[in-house]
């Protein structure tokens, strides 16, 4: 028994006609048509194309509701195992409509694929949906449909994806790894000299934009504002009660300082393993200053200390789990009327 | 010019018995001669030694440090100077090497971040030394540094673990040094030669070729995240020059213990990678100038002034291009972000090498600092991904700490001996020196 797969195109590839044909509605084919011959016949049946849907690139531009919902409806009654777009190579309208098709139907729960040019406006939705880079013209389809058959066909049979540069899909921001065939010195200085002879190259990491955080709005009168303390130095009562892991934290701990003037070497300690734990452990107001924040509060700098702190460990946590824990308990800090909070970090 | 040469002995097998010496390819070890050198040390009470070679179902873990013996035959110095040798300049003359070996000290853990080998299955594939025959040293601590309190997680007392890293660091280095100098009346069976024009000479050599320094950062975060160079804790040394062969001769030594995958073993500092590879291309691309090292500390002024001075240092020596290595993760991405940056702004072109904490899915921000100048990016893969160590027959060194060293979680070792944690657990796995051919996208 082979795949059934959907085979989404654009009029063009379809034969029907170029700009001037634009306009047709969504249709229904049996079979393969067009650039599915080249698919299909990279499957060699292990997959098949069983119904190809034709429709007009400036159809879709404009009717872009009623093409999905006619699209989506065929696609649910055929119910295939697969749904392939494209390619669509530097064709702007036909990429984007690949991709929005493609991401609809992946909503389904429907595996898909599409393919284009880096540059087509599609290719926005890199993120969002496995794109194949293509060349910029059609002339590019003699690469571009065996690695999108190839991938396609590892997706059905449930295998795992490998890296970008692998699979040949678009960085999607998800860092995969792999053994290149080269070790990291070689690649390293084989880099250096392609960029001091203004040859081009390609970073294995391109540099994220960082997120600036707003500092929030100054506190007008600390002597009546609540502080909470936080920290991603691991500091937890002993024994690590909640287990926090000492690196790739997976989880934060809520508790309480309620009455606790000084955090002591019998109380509390460290789940951080990113520095030596010793001055940490033997006096934790170096991480977490709780004896100097009630000397604030008895001094009257501050109203008072808030009863509950939230800790984590940072070393070499992913900064998307750091933000999800900050993102709850920064909603239980507002729920108990904290004004301000003091992060530290090591 | 400064010139060296290696001379490779290859080691096909180790045999622990009652006389040490190295004989068609087989290196003998006596090993009450080892344990009384490693017994010298008072903080060392008892230790064990065993032979790991690869294919095998064996585990090592927790893996301290990982050095491959060497001696020198000719010119001035002996190996790890500062360390087990008189402090006198090495890197020229000839050094015979124990290839396909090393010696790997393991023991009850110093911090949270020691490392798991694996001798055979899929976590071999990401360590080095799954590759290398190697000789193992279970270190005891002696009773004085064992922890009091009952309930406390490593055995180790707290403010002991310094004098156990250094017995434990200085024990190995030891041991490599006596099983080196067994082989300095040996023939090696291959020889290389590396040799670095100075400056005036290398500009007269390659007048056409562009001249490249290695920038090479070392870790020195401090408290047991430390470096040595010809003795000389690195976290207090500013950033400064080296000839590409003392390296080779042992003039860095790790004593760190950062997370498994990206520390840098002596044995990688001794083959450092990046000094090899440019060794290659020196005198047919480029005209490969020396080392730089230059430190990690924590503290911003000493990150600002070590920066300022290997950024300077390029400019002094009017290179075009730098390699960067890292070592570490998080706090050290700035380092690595500075020298990048600074160093392109004087007109220096650079690649980089680092790796990734892109957490376990793959999703996240790789490292703690970014630049657009750090446009050329080389990767040793991303620490966060998650491995299954199937139980392997045999473990060197005890399986107690898996569950806290950086990489594992509680549960990491489950009942049946299969260990779940991420690539970090694995000594060195994500080099950030090149050594691998791991690497993401």
């Amino acid at each position: 028994m082979s795949f059934k797969v959907v085979h989404y195109i654009n009029q063009f590839f379809a034969n029907i006609g170029g700009e001037e044909m634009a306009h047709v509605a969504p249709e229904l084919r049996d079979g393969l048509v067009g650039p599915g011959l080249a698919l299909n016949n990279a499957w060699k049946g292990e997959a098949e194309i069983v119904k190809t849907i034709v429709c007009g690139d400036s159809y879709f531009a404009e009717h872009e509701k009623e093409a999905k919902e006619q699209i989506l409806a065929w696609v649910k009654e055929i119910n295939p195992d697969f749904f392939i777009a494209g390619p669509a190579f530097n064709a702007g309208r036909y990429g984007y409509a690949c991709a929005n098709v493609a991401i609809a139907v992946q909503e389904m729960g429907i595996p898909v694929l599409t393919g284009m040019y880096q540059e087509n406006p599609g290719a926005d939705y890199k993120n969002q949906v496995l794109i194949v880079a293509t060349k910029d013209s059609a002339a590019g389809m003699r690469q571009a449909a065996p690695t999108m058959a190839k991938l396609a066909l590892k997706i059905m049979k449930g295998e795992k994806l490998g890296a970008s540069c692998e699979d040949g899909y678009m960085p999607n921001g998800i860092r995969v790894n792999f053994f290149e065939k080269e070790r990291g010195a070689k690649r390293a200085v084989d880099m250096l000299i392609k960029k001091l002879a203004d040859k081009p190259f390609v970073t294995e990491y391109p540099m994220p934009s960082f997120d600036r955080v707003e500092p929030g709005k100054a506190i007008k009168d600390m002597s009546k504002a609540t502080i909470a303390l936080c920290t991603s130095g691991g500091i937890v009562p002993k024994g690590n009660p909640d287990h926090i892991e000492s690196s790739s934290a997976s989880h934060y701990g809520e508790y309480s300082i309620e009455g606790v003037m000084d955090l002591t070497e019998e109380g509390w300690e460290t789940a951080h393993g990113g520095y030596d734990p010793i001055y940490a452990n033997q006096d934790a107001d170096r991480v977490l200053p709780v004896d100097v924040m009630r000397d604030l509060e008895k001094e009257g700098v501050i109203g008072k200390l808030h009863n509950l702190f939230y800790t984590t460990v940072g070393n070499g946590t992913a900064v998307a789990s750091a933000k999800a824990f900050a993102a709850e308990y920064a909603q239980k800090l507002v729920a108990a009327g904290v004004d301000g909070v003091i992060m530290t970090s090591t | 010019m400064k010139t060296l040469e290696l001379g490779y002995i290859h080691i096909n097998d180790i045999i622990i018995g009652s006389e040490s010496k190295v004989e068609n390819g087989v290196l003998y070890v006596d090993e009450a001669a080892v344990k009384a050198l490693v017994l010298e040390d008072e903080f060392l009470k008892d230790v064990h030694f065993d032979v790991a070679k690869p294919g095998e179902s064996t585990r090592i873990t927790p893996v301290k440090d990982v050095i491959e013996p060497r001696v020198k035959v000719e010119g001035p110095g002996g190996v790890f100077p500062g360390m087990v040798n008189k402090v006198e300049a090495v890197g020229e003359g000839k050094t015979n090497v124990l290839k396909g070996m090393a010696v790997v000290t393991a023991g009850k853990i110093v911090g949270f971040q020691e490392g798991v080998i694996d001798m055979s299955g899929p976590g071999a594939d990401y360590t080095p030394f799954s590759k290398t025959i190697n000789f193992v040293m279970v270190c005891e601590p002696a009773d004085s540094l064992l922890a009091t309190d009952p309930e406390a997680t490593l055995p180790i007392d707290n403010e002991k673990k310094p004098e156990y890293e250094r017995a434990v660091r200085m024990a190995g280095l030891k041991v490599a040094a006596y099983l080196g100098e067994l082989a300095k009346n040996v023939t090696p069976d291959e020889t290389e030669v590396f040799s670095t024009p100075n400056l005036k000479e290398g500009m007269e050599l390659y007048p056409d070729l562009p001249r490249v320094v290695y920038v090479a950062m070392l870790q020195t975060q401090g408290l047991l995240h430390d470096t040595y160079v010809y003795g000389v804790d690195a976290k207090r040394t500013l950033s400064t020059m080296m000839w590409p062969t003392e390296i080779m001769d042992g003039a860095i030594v790790s004593g760190n213990c950062v997370s498994a995958c990206d520390k840098n073993p002596t044995y990688i500092h001794e083959n450092n990678p990046v000094v090899h590879e440019l060794f290659k291309q020196h005198g047919k691309t480029i005209n490969f100038v020396g080392v730089i090292i230059t430190n990690e500390n924590v503290y911003l002024a000493d990150k600002q002034r070590s920066s300022d001075w290997a950024a300077k240092l390029c400019e002094l020596l009017g290179v075009d291009g730098a390699i960067v290595t890292q070592e570490g993760f998080g706090n050290p991405d700035t380092d690595l972000i500075m020298n990048t940056k600074k160093i392109e702004l004087k007109g220096v072109k650079t690649a980089i090498v680092t790796d990734e904490y892109a957490g376990q899915d793959g999703k996240s921000q790789s490292l703690a600092d970014a630049d657009p100048l750090a446009d050329a990016v080389v990767t040793g893969g991303n620490a966060n991904q998650v491995i299954i160590l199937p139980k392997m027959d045999k473990v060197i060194g005890m399986l107690d700490y898996v569950d806290v060293i950086a990489g594992g979680h509680a549960g990491s070792l489950r009942e049946d001996g299969t260990i779940e944690a991420e690539i970090q657990v694995i000594t060195s796995a994500t080099n950030e020196m090149g050594f691998n051919k791991l690497s993401a996208r």
